[in-house]
């Protein structure tokens, strides 16, 4: 993750002790990572293996999520739903970045009309809300991995290309910018060494925060049948296949529903105490 | 100013046992970490006590304390803490709100943060009138008017019914001083009532406390500036390190200092008298070897400089208007005038990281503000620059080092290789008064003097001609500002740079300068040799602001 990749520069160091909740939010993160890249290692079966004869089993020491109406370990289907929901998290984020790097940065640099018609154009988008948006792209290309990852990328992209034009405007008039100026360096290579990793210091903290809320939701897209469907095991796919059993195996739902909600806490706790960090140590 | 009741009891005879407040073995700590450490004074009606250090020293501490204001997770201890007949050790939140306001006022320095934005001068003026139960809503604000208009607000109804913000930086502090006499407390108390204020500003604040002492209210004053001090105080008290270390009637201290701290924080205080040696205690008699001034063609040279910003309200305003100057190689100009002067606008155009309206300015000559971006980038590196913020000045992800580096490689002779680079680094932190160790610091993790160490360091290491100097020492506490001032002048001794000095302290700017230029409302009021700008001044601005400006001296008026 992000936070762990940081320069361990003394001001932004964890200091785990003080901190028993980061801890907590960073093993959550690490078994997340663990499930998304070697998934046997936490699981021996797999996911797709289907046991008529053990169909919707409660939650027990050899099933610890139950399991479904084709009989396959819910646990096996959780771990590997990891996958494609951190995909679609980070992938999402990524996406948001890129495209929220590439439009702030020219607005806040280009200024003038350019600016205004990208300020426009970007808060015409952000007055619709992000579902609004990914349910319109889902229902022209139709629901896929790939187009839950671009609709939900391109509606949570207003917000984060706002701040990015903010903090370019912002650091272009810092006394850094001026004194490289008048040291007599290029304009572009102020840009490079100064304004571009100054700009996007503070985005590191909310892009954390990003995943977590991508995963939620694609999930939730998931969950209406507008994502990624059934047979893959994404966590949202698995609401939306358990909800026809509600009534009578409810750890269908309730226990995905849980692990969404555990991981999208961690991954946002993450964020905030990076947040916290990076502020403090900014100034 | 009758309206304001003179106090009973002012008798200037009275005993240590009339003491209005008094204190005893004084202790503040937070967190285990002790900040003001066995401290005792008292204050009689009618008189000023000062409380003068730097930072760090636990003054604002010390003030806080007093008004009850210490803070959460604070502990404080005392033998002796009375207000009159109270004890104000077992007051509590509840009884402190009824003291402050009507028992104690509280001037505080940033008169922009301490008002509510939001609403109008009058109801913030007369708010501890209301919180008090000080007669009905008509006859508070008669009453606020009344006050406004004590500490010489123009046209007080008006500006009762302004915002803090519309009020200019003079005129916010004075509605914070009404505020704090609104009930006409017995002790007033100031924590740095004018740092933030022009000298001409500070004097009238300055007068409006005394006229205040005159009637019989007892000023605790909390300053790091001796100057001011001498202008008001009875008597001063010097803290260090949550200490007292000398105690006594103004003149005494400020004249024959008993304490080594108190003689080298007067010796610090940049004046004339200071002219052409170093300011660091031990060293003041040594004088400054200067180099010659080259007096032929001038490296610097601004002629005609006119620079207009549209305001808010969409009129043209003459920031800079038609100011010329040259500067020799191996002189210090100094540009000194109240905010708002143009003075840093003009530094800018010099710099030509502004552009001019109208007139130009030339180095060695050749154009130099008329030249495409691309043609003066090459010529950047021979005139360099200090800030007044040199942290905002740093990339917050560069170490000391790195800072040095970036800028040697803009000199005349780049460094070749990763190894010579270092070693001039560490050649120029040694110029500087740093070392070796401070190569892979943060700017962060360095102390203010330390910083601005670094910045003029970053400035010398490209071998500038010129170094633009912009309140280059406004923000530092006057021990380290006295050293930083040393630097300048060893470096121009040492190396011959030339500077071009930007302040608002004309004791700065008099240590400093060999010429001298006056700014004022865009333009240069007055030009001259530094003793004729400040010893024998012929316009009526530069004499008003030599009037204004507080002096260590006053406090020894009729002293040899």
């Amino acid at each position: 993750m992000s936070a762990l990749t940081l320069p361990a520069r003394p001001a932004i160091r964890f200091d785990l002790r003080a901190r028993p909740g980061t801890v907590l939010a960073l093993l959550v993160v690490a078994f997340l990572v663990l499930a998304a890249l070697v998934p046997g290692l936490l699981t021996h079966r797999s996911p797709t293996a289907i046991d008529l004869q053990n169909n919707l089993a409660h939650p027990s020491w050899s099933h610890p999520f139950g399991t479904d109406d084709a009989g396959r370990d819910l646990y096996t289907r959780v771990v590997y739903g990891a996958r494609e929901s951190l995909g679609i998290g980070l992938g999402a984020t990524a996406l948001a970045m890129a495209v929220a790097i590439l439009l702030g940065f020219t607005a806040g640099l280009a200024g003038g009309w350019v600016d205004v018609v990208i300020t426009r154009a970007l808060e015409v988008v952000f007055a619709f809300p992000v579902l609004l948006l990914a349910l319109l792209l889902i229902s022209i290309r139709g629901p896929s991995v790939g187009t839950v990852i671009v609709a939900v990328g391109l509606g949570s992209a207003p917000g984060y290309a706002r701040m990015v034009r903010g903090q370019v405007r912002s650091v272009r008039q810092s006394g850094y910018v001026e004194a490289a100026g008048a040291l007599g360096h290029r304009r572009t290579t102020v840009i490079r060494r100064h304004l571009f990793p100054n700009a996007i210091r503070p985005l590191v903290a909310v892009m954390t925060l990003g995943v977590g809320q991508s995963i939620v939701w694609a999930s939730g897209l998931a969950f209406l049948g507008l994502g990624v469907s059934p047979p893959s095991s994404e966590w949202g796919a698995l609401l939306d296949a358990g909800r026809q059993y509600i009534t009578t195996s409810w750890w269908l739902e309730i226990l995905p529903g849980l692990v969404i909600v555990l991981v999208a806490l961690a991954v946002t706790s993450l964020g905030r105490t990076l947040q916290h960090r990076l502020e403090g140590a900014a100034r | 100013m009758t309206i304001l009741a003179s106090k009973p009891g002012a008798a200037a005879t009275a005993e240590r046992e009339d003491d209005l407040l008094a204190v005893e073995n004084l202790r503040v700590a937070f967190g285990g970490t002790e900040v003001v450490k066995g401290i005792s004074f008292g204050i009689r009606p009618g008189r000023c006590l000062a409380i003068v250090g730097e930072s760090g020293s636990g003054k604002s501490v010390t003030a806080r304390t007093l008004v009850g204001l210490t803070g959460s997770g604070a502990s404080v201890r005392a033998d002796r803490l009375e207000l009159g007949p109270t004890d104000l050790r077992h007051v509590g939140e509840r009884s402190w709100r009824g003291i402050r306001g009507s028992e104690i006022g509280f001037v505080l320095q940033d008169a922009l943060v301490s008002l509510d934005q939001l609403r109008r001068v009058g109801d913030e003026v007369g708010e501890p009138l209301k919180l008090h139960g000080w007669g009905d809503r008509g006859s508070r604000a008669e009453r606020v008017v009344e006050l406004l208009d004590a500490v010489g607000v123009p046209e007080p109804e008006l500006r009762a019914r302004q915002r803090p913000y519309e009020l200019s930086g003079g005129l916010r502090q004075r509605a914070l001083i009404a505020s704090a006499i609104a009930l006409d407390p017995p002790l007033l108390i100031a924590d740095e009532p004018t740092t933030a204020l022009d000298v001409t500003v500070q004097a009238q604040v300055l007068d409006l406390l005394a006229a205040s002492k005159e009637r019989g209210t007892a000023i605790i004053l909390i300053s790091h500036d001796l100057s001011v001090v001498a202008r008001l105080a009875d008597e001063v008290a010097v803290m260090r390190h949550g200490e007292i270390v000398e105690h006594g009637p103004t003149a005494e201290v400020l004249r024959a200092p008993r304490h080594e701290y108190t003689r080298a924080l007067i010796a610090a205080v940049p004046s004339e008298h200071t002219r052409g040696t170093r300011l660091v205690a031990g060293s003041t008699s040594v004088p400054r070897t200067r180099r010659p001034i080259d007096r032929g063609r001038p490296l610097l040279e601004a002629r005609h400089l006119t620079k207009v910003f549209r305001g808010p309200d969409g009129v043209d305003r003459t920031v800079v208007d038609d100011v010329s100057f040259e500067v020799f190689a191996g002189e210090t100009v100094g540009i000194v005038g109240e905010s708002g002067s143009g003075k840093t606008t003009t530094a800018r155009i010099a710099l030509a990281l502004l552009g001019a309206e109208g007139g130009e300015v030339r180095l060695r000559g050749n154009p130099w503000s008329t030249l495409s971006d691309r043609d003066r980038r090459p010529l950047r590196s021979r005139v360099g620059v200090v800030y007044q913020d040199p942290l905002s000045s740093f990339d917050p992800r560069w170490p000391v080092g790195r800072i040095l580096a970036d800028a040697l490689t803009r000199g005349p002779t780049p460094p070749s290789s990763k190894e010579e680079s270092l070693d001039r680094i560490v050649r120029l932190l040694e110029q500087v008064g740093l070392g070796r160790q401070h190569v892979e610091t943060g700017p962060l993790r360095l102390s203010g003097g330390q910083r601005q160490r670094v910045a003029i360091a970053r400035a010398l290491a490209p071998e500038p001609e010129l170094i633009v100097c912009d309140e280059p020492v406004s923000a530092l506490d006057v021990s380290v500002q006295a050293q930083v001032l040393d630097l300048f002048t060893d470096l121009q001794d040492e190396l011959g740079v030339t500077y071009l000095f930007i302040s608002h302290d004309l004791g700065v700017i008099h240590h400093l300068s060999d010429r001298v230029l006056v700014m004022k409302d865009g333009r240069v009021v007055e030009r001259g040799t530094a003793d004729d700008i400040f010893l024998r001044p012929q316009d009526e601005y530069t004499q008003r602001l030599l009037t204004a400006l507080p002096r260590l001296e006053q406090a020894t008026r009729g002293q040899g």
